[in-house]
């Protein structure tokens, strides 16, 4: 249990508020896979990241890589409570002249350590940054995160293979298995289950965990990390736009922006 | 000097580079052998990483060590490199400005036996389209020796589009390649053949045929196709008033197209493109495929004094 759970939980209220508030301002945006990995984005930059807002470029930081490019929302709000840019950037969000892109742009964002949008490419990087960090011998650790439909590109599997085969047990990948996608449930769709079974297939360190829960994401990185000589993957288990009645377990909610009224409802439960 | 392939330059340059950088890491996807990254994998094992069968993940992982700060030259043959992971280059490599180096070889034609499957014509162009890349196709040996030293000193992604055969060494010791320079070979009147890749070779064959029917040509080797030596291009239209280009790539989108940009727009002259006309490649041998597609100092003769006849 992290001592600092009732701090977490206050960070990860406000980024809920702010992923809701910065998507109904831009008018489009993805909240429900950015709400769903609200606790995970939190725990790892409020308690787990050796990283420095002042000195976002730093060489021995750790990384982290939102593969999941269109939860982009998370990420901004993340970085900002900690802070690497000012909270009321989040409002200019996929406005023009903004650094705040729809999908994370390294050039623009102090923070940002990888460039994502497209799905799958992240993970790649995250493994090529993770393989130069072991190269130099760098304390780093490189955190990503991906979407469980994700996991239905190509490449995800190209990396997990040559994650594994580099024995790359400075990475650590979070699936934000929150079960839906773009035109419906991941088993309707095209089912990438079992999740853990195939990361564990191709040499991988595998923990499933509530993804809501500090005490089960501390827990598990404090494994991941234990665990030598290969990857981890946790396996996190999340409800799509979390903390948003309306937007709970509706694939709707993937791609689509609360209008005013839905905005000031969310606020309400959220507070 | 021995005729050399290109690949085999580059993984000379490549073994070299490694002694005077140690930022630089060479990736590769199963074909080490074939591209030459052996040649760095044998002296810098530790910086050599085999990414196996997985283009996509070759030049993802690429992204990867480029912004955690590496230099990395990405390596398979020109159809996968860019074929595969086109995707994994505009959104990882080039959207955000990656320092990758992209050493494709194999490209155009002169694969041979492997058949179209495997001849990629299309690369130029793809490259070409795509922001912040830089695109380079060395004419022999020498000019790719220096083509990896500036690309790992430039800052940013870089496509070079290099040869499996054997090809002449045109270029003599004193050659200075520079990123974005177009050279003059050979001066001349009449007609400027601007080449590209071992079409450079072939140009200045074509100007010793035309020659010989007491025609002057000039002839400029472009290995920069982007950023394209604009004002040099100009100054040869403006000065011989006729221009073909050549290039084992397809017509459309690569050198010839590029030209054709320029010259439009500041020097419209009579101007022909020799290079595969629209079409895929098919087995056979280098120069049998050339000959059968037109890749020829012959072509390029026959193409120059119908451009001069327009005048």
């Amino acid at each position: 249990m992290p001592v600092n759970e009732q701090m977490l939980k206050e960070q990860a209220k406000e980024i809920r508020k702010d992923i809701v508030s910065m998507i109904g301002a831009a008018k489009s945006g993805h909240p429900g896979g950015s709400l769903s990995a609200a606790e995970i984005l939190t725990y790892l930059y409020f308690e787990e990241m050796n990283v420095n807002p002042a000195e976002p470029k730093w060489e021995d930081r750790d990384r982290f890589v939102l593969s999941k490019g269109h939860a982009a929302p998370v990420l901004y709000a993340t970085l900002a409570r900690k802070g690497f840019f000012p909270v009321e950037d989040l409002m200019s969000l996929r406005k023009i002249g903004s650094h705040l892109q729809g999908h994370p742009d390294m050039k623009k964002v102090p923070g940002v350590d990888m460039s994502t949008g497209s799905l799958g490419t992240g993970f790649s990087a995250a493994t090529g940054i993770a393989l130069a960090c072991q190269l130099d011998k760098k304390p780093s650790y490189v955190y990503t995160l991906l979407g469980d439909g994700e996991l239905q590109e190509g490449q995800v599997w190209e990396a997990a293979m040559s994650a594994a085969h580099y024995k790359l047990d400075n990475l650590i990948a979070f699936v934000d298995n929150n079960g839906l996608q773009i035109d419906g449930n991941i088993d309707d769709v095209l089912s990438p289950n079992p999740i853990d079974a195939k990361f564990a297939a191709f040499g991988w360190h595998v923990q499933v965990i509530d993804g809501h829960d500090f005490g089960q994401i501390a827990d598990a990185i404090k494994a991941a990390k234990a665990e030598t000589g290969k990857p981890s993957v946790i396996v996190a288990r999340t409800v799509k736009g979390k903390g948003v009645s309306y937007m709970e377990n509706q694939a709707g909610w993937h791609g689509s922006a609360p209008n005013a009224e839905q905005v000031a409802q969310a606020m309400e439960e959220l507070n | 000097m021995a005729n050399i392939a290109t690949r085999d330059a580059y993984g000379q340059a490549l073994a070299e580079l490694g002694a005077i950088n140690d930022k630089v890491v060479v990736l590769d996807a199963d074909l080490s052998k074939s591209t030459k990254t052996n040649d760095f994998k044998k002296v810098y094992p530790e910086r050599f990483f085999n990414l196996g069968i997985a283009e996509q993940n070759l030049l993802g992982t690429a992204a990867g060590f480029a912004a955690a700060g590496k230099i990395p030259f990405a390596s398979s043959f020109a159809v996968f490199a860019v074929g595969r992971a086109y995707d994994q280059i505009r959104n990882s490599i080039a959207y955000p400005n990656l320092n990758v180096k992209i050493a494709a070889t194999h490209a155009g034609l002169t694969v041979g036996e492997d058949g179209g499957s495997h001849q990629m014509l299309e690369d130029i162009a793809l490259m070409r389209a795509v922001p912040n890349m830089t695109v380079i196709v060395p004419a022999d040996g020498v000019e790719t020796k220096q083509v990896v030293m500036a690309a790992a000193e430039h800052q940013g992604p870089v496509y070079i589009r290099l040869g499996r055969p054997k090809v002449p060494v045109l270029l003599g010791d004193d050659y200075k390649f520079e990123i974005g320079k177009g050279v003059v070979l050979k001066e001349g009147t009449d007609v400027t053949l601007i080449g590209t890749g071992i079409m450079v070779s072939k140009a200045m064959e074509a100007a010793e045929l035309l020659a010989a029917d007491g025609i002057s040509a000039a002839v400029v080797n472009i290995s920069t196709i982007k950023p394209l030596d604009n004002a040099l291009i100009t100054e040869m239209a403006q000065k011989t008033g006729a221009v073909v280009t050549a290039e084992e790539h397809n017509i459309y989108g690569g050198l010839g197209s590029a030209v054709a940009e320029v010259l439009v727009e500041n020097c419209p002259v009579p101007m022909a493109r020799v290079g595969v006309e629209d079409k895929f490649g098919e087995s056979g041998l280098p120069d049998e495929l050339l000959e059968k597609y037109g890749l020829t100092a012959a072509n390029i003769a026959a193409k120059a004094k119908a451009v001069i006849a327009k005048k």
